[in-house]
């Protein structure tokens, strides 16, 4: 989506339709290779549906362009998520998701930056924040109005490195910065491992503008990118509570849902039970 | 070498000269000053230190740039991603650190955000191999064997300050990852202005059909000293500068090589996994089957105390090639 102004009032219906697209795209990717992260797919589809259907500024046909908006998936294996998202928006061929995690496909289980729309390796945790608070200072120097969007999670925030970023993005006064914590509360060993909370809290002492919402109340997500956007003189920091699985009650209530990996007339039980709950939505 | 500058016998104080400067002249900080230099042709060069800007030479740029210039604190993970994030944005970083810390601490950093996307930063570490006194947390003795393995990265090992600038200027060209080790503060002039550098070639200095050396960083000087010494005794010593470790220039090292007798190979950092190994690698592959001598640091963390005390100890002085040599028979 080509913007040159700033977004204007969003149609929250079109967005929370645009997440189901991306939730459906999901489960058939996951369906098809058998596995894959989607409970924290489902659990993050509205808040990309939120940036790359309203907030980002992109133009799927250049999208080297310097004065887009950056959006950097620091938690690499969501790229379920992001393959999704780009394919909804013209950036790859929707019929290119069937490929998720195939050999030789471009859509890794875990990011790469040669899938076109991606802009950075995410996957080794820690180091998205930080390469934000880098193009964050580029894109300044060269007097860009372009603002750059990092996804991490709250697992990500046991990294030493995501607190060193995040100095350093106060210190530099990056308001162009704007952090999107998921806190989904799983991460590989389970339920989070170490106590994270309070989250909001941490971010607000290392000196950011923070905010705390429900990550799937897609009304609550706008409303907290409009606000990041109006703020200026610190970076951004919105905490999403998001349930893993989101849409789908047999994963969101899973404990494996951190990688799930299950046969294909369960996969189909599980899109079955998922159309029936959003009904006759496109 | 004489060491003038230097009490043998203490650890020296953070930021004190560790280059052993002896009877050459010297020049300051040439590394900053060649990218103060740079800076003014070069809008896209912007500075990065991580708490170490005085100990890394790089104030000469921050002073003549400081928009350009950002100091990111004791965070050296953080260093190299916010580097990865401007060069994504067509700047071309300089990053300095002691090498140490951009190596053992943010090798993740360096291999996946730097090197897996060939992003256009260039580390500059300062402390290589044995140049400080401060011990195992400060003596980057193995940053060539752990930068090697990543895929992509030029490694660079000046010589000396003439040889610093220049290759400041090249990798600044370069486009592409590059790990430089740093001499810093006053560093001895070794090669007259002219003369040229080359990312991925090594140089002639010296021919001899005795004994070949083989040598990297600032144990080259030394090698030409010793080489100067060894001739007067009658033993026919060449001498092979080898800056580049990664690209290495495998071809005239083994032209080098197969003219020569006895082959030993001198460098600032451990006998594993450097330019020994390199060169032994090199050898192999082109079938020369000949010993090599290996004039290193050990395979061991390395003590405090003065660095010319220390280097003499570990084999690392001019008077200790020229025994090692005068030994081989």
């Amino acid at each position: 989506m080509l913007r040159n102004s700033p977004p204007g009032a969003a149609d929250i219906g079109a967005l929370e339709r645009k997440a189901t697209r991306l939730r459906r795209h999901m489960l058939t990717m996951a369906r098809d290779q058998g596995q894959g992260y989607i409970g924290q797919g489902l659990g993050i589809a509205d808040a990309l549906a939120a940036l790359y259907f309203h907030e980002l500024r992109y133009d799927p046909h250049n999208l080297n362009w310097p004065d887009r908006d950056r959006f950097l998936l620091s938690t690499g294996h969501y790229s379920i998520a992001l393959w999704a998202a780009l394919a909804e928006a013209g950036i790859i061929p929707i019929e290119e998701l069937v490929t998720y995690g195939a050999d030789n496909s471009r859509l890794e289980m875990s990011t790469l930056d040669t899938t076109p729309g991606v802009e950075m390796i995410g996957g080794s945790l820690g180091h998205g924040l930080g390469q934000g608070v880098g193009q964050a200072l580029g894109l300044r120097l060269d007097r860009s109005d372009a603002r750059v969007f990092v996804e991490l999670s709250d697992g990500e925030m046991q990294e030493g490195s995501t607190w060193e970023a995040a100095m350093s993005a106060s210190h530099f006064k990056l308001d162009g910065l704007v952090a999107l914590i998921d806190c989904n509360g799983i991460q590989a060993d389970g339920p989070v491992v170490l106590d994270m909370e309070p989250v909001a809290g941490k971010w607000r002492a290392f000196g950011w503008e923070t905010s705390e919402i429900d990550g799937n109340d897609m009304k609550a997500v706008v409303g907290a990118l409009t606000d990041a956007r109006q703020r200026n003189g610190k970076p951004k920091a919105i905490v999403l509570r998001t349930l893993p699985g989101k849409g789908v009650p047999r994963i969101e209530s899973s404990e494996k849902s951190h990688f799930f990996r299950i046969d294909v007339a369960q996969w189909d039980g599980i899109i079955a039970e998922f159309e029936k709950s959003v009904g006759t939505q496109p | 070498m004489s060491g003038a500058a230097i009490k043998a016998g203490r650890t020296l104080a953070m930021g004190q000269d560790e280059a052993v400067v002896g009877g050459r002249q010297s020049v300051e900080a040439p590394f900053g000053r060649a990218l103060a230099r740079l800076g003014q042709s070069r809008p896209d060069i912007v500075g990065l230190t991580a708490d170490l800007g005085k100990y890394t030479d790089i104030l000469p740029f921050r002073d003549a740039f400081p928009d350009r210039f950002f100091n990111v604190g004791m965070a050296e993970q953080n260093l190299v991603a916010v580097a990865a994030g401007l060069a994504r944005t067509g700047k071309v970083p300089f990053a300095t650190t002691y090498g140490v810390f951009a190596t053992r601490r943010a090798y993740d950093f360096v291999a996946i955000a730097l090197a897996h996307s060939s992003l256009n930063v260039k580390i500059v570490a300062g402390l290589p191999g044995l140049t400080t006194g401060y011990g195992g947390t400060h003596q980057a003795i193995e940053d060539l064997a752990l930068m090697r393995m990543i895929p992509g990265l030029t490694i660079i090992d000046p010589c000396d300050a003439t040889e610093i600038e220049a290759a400041t200027e090249a990798i600044a060209e370069h486009q592409g990852p590059v790990y430089m080790r740093l001499l810093r503060g006053s560093v001895p002039v070794v090669f007259e202005p002219g003369y040229t550098f080359e990312i991925g070639k090594a140089r002639r200095l010296r021919e001899g059909r005795d004994v070949g050396i083989i040598s990297t960083g600032l144990m080259t000087e030394r090698a030409l000293d010793a080489a100067d010494a060894l001739q007067k005794r009658g033993i026919s010593t060449g001498v092979l500068h080898v800056p580049t470790i990664k690209p290495f220039d495998t071809e005239t090292v083994a032209d080098f090589a197969a003219g020569s007798s006895h082959i030993v190979t001198a460098e600032n950092h451990v006998v594993v996994g450097g330019l020994a190994s390199l060169v032994v690698e090199t050898l192999f592959d082109a079938g020369i089957a000949k010993k090599v001598t290996r004039i290193g640091l050990p395979d061991r963390y390395i003590e405090c105390g003065a660095v010319p005390t220390l280097q003499a100890k570990y084999g690392l002085t001019t008077e200790a090639i020229i025994a090692r040599i005068a030994a081989l028979g």
